[in-house]
């Protein structure tokens, strides 16, 4: 690779996620917390775990009163779309396989999204970027999950916006690219649009990732 | 509680399983040709999904609430060329101008 990228720019470029992220990790911390999570709990899923949208998935079906099955398999479904990203970003990595295995676990979505270069990943980029965001969400889940019902209802404070406002940032760009890139973008928006009546949370966003194949003509 | 725990363990185990086994099963190998193609469009095709799904969907029925406002004021965010973060503060805002006023 020409340009070599250093861990420090990928940081400075996921620094813009730090606050939403944060933001987000404010509105777990307080949504376990009035689920009659313990204190400890969200703290220690957002340092293990670290997956928003999982974390969502999993408590929520815990609060509907469903099973620990069911909650790992809805967080599970949410994040199987790291299956073709993480397929995408292996032959960017380097190493024997424990330490592929270590660093694949860098991927999240606004990382991988930057880290992307036409199919090719910046793997320096890509875990910069997610040190940033990893902080946001573990020092926010602390803070929710420590002010509780002080802080109030966060739906209110429309936070759940963010994060489409920040995959459609990210999308922008990529639909600039090609029209192959636009017509993807349609099928898996479609698709996914008209799976979420019909399966499982989760699902229309595995679904939409077949839109891809539209590219299986390319070079 | 015992769920709530149990949960957050082997959701940490199946999480990391997951991120690895792309990057463990298919170790240095190039992918074929065919394949580049297909990866470089995930990108679009995943963020659309997202994009549309964290707007319109609740659970398993699609709404337009709130958030659609939001999205709306992200879309005009980045048509001026706005910063990411003011594109998603923004989107905030007005989603929770919306919910404050209906």
């Amino acid at each position: 690779m020409a340009a070599a990228t250093t861990y420090r720019q990928g940081m400075r470029a996921g620094l813009p996620f730090l606050l939403p992220t944060l933001a987000i990790g404010v509105s777990f911390g307080v949504v376990t917390r009035s689920l009659g999570w313990d204190l400890g709990a969200p703290i220690v899923m957002s340092a293990i775990v670290y997956s928003g949208s999982a974390q969502f998935a999993s408590s929520s079906v815990l609060g509907d009163g469903g099973t620990v099955f069911a909650a790992v398999l809805a967080a599970a479904l949410v994040n199987a779309r790291f299956l073709p990203m993480g397929i995408a970003f292996a032959p960017s990595l380097e190493g024997g396989p424990v330490r592929r295995a270590i660093e694949g676990q860098a991927v999240v979505d606004a990382s991988w999204a930057l880290a992307n270069r036409g199919g090719r990943f910046d793997r320096k980029l890509l875990i910069g970027a997610t040190l940033p965001q990893y902080v946001g969400w573990f020092a926010g889940t602390v803070i929710g999950a420590l002010a509780g019902s002080a802080i109030g209802d966060p739906d209110k404070l429309g936070l759940d916006a963010m994060f489409p406002a920040f995959f459609l940032a990210l999308l922008v760009p990529e639909l600039q690219e090609s029209r192959r890139a636009r017509g993807a973008a349609l099928i898996g928006g479609a698709l996914a649009l008209a799976l979420t009546p019909l399966a499982p949370p989760g699902i229309p966003i595995v679904a939409a990732s077949l839109a891809a194949l539209v590219g299986v003509r390319q070079r | 509680m015992t769920e709530v725990w149990t949960t957050i363990g082997v959701l940490a185990v199946v999480g990391a399983v997951i991120k690895a086994s792309g990057p463990v099963l298919v170790g240095g190998r190039e992918l074929p040709g065919w394949a580049n193609g297909v990866i470089a469009l995930l990108a679009p095709a995943l963020l659309a999904a997202l994009v549309l799904v964290d707007t319109f969907a609740s659970d398993r029925s699609l709404v337009v609430d709130a958030r659609a406002a939001g999205l709306a004021a992200a879309i005009a965010a980045i048509a001026v060329r706005a910063p990411l973060l003011v594109v998603v503060v923004g989107a905030a805002a007005v989603t929770a101008a919306v919910r404050a006023l209906t």
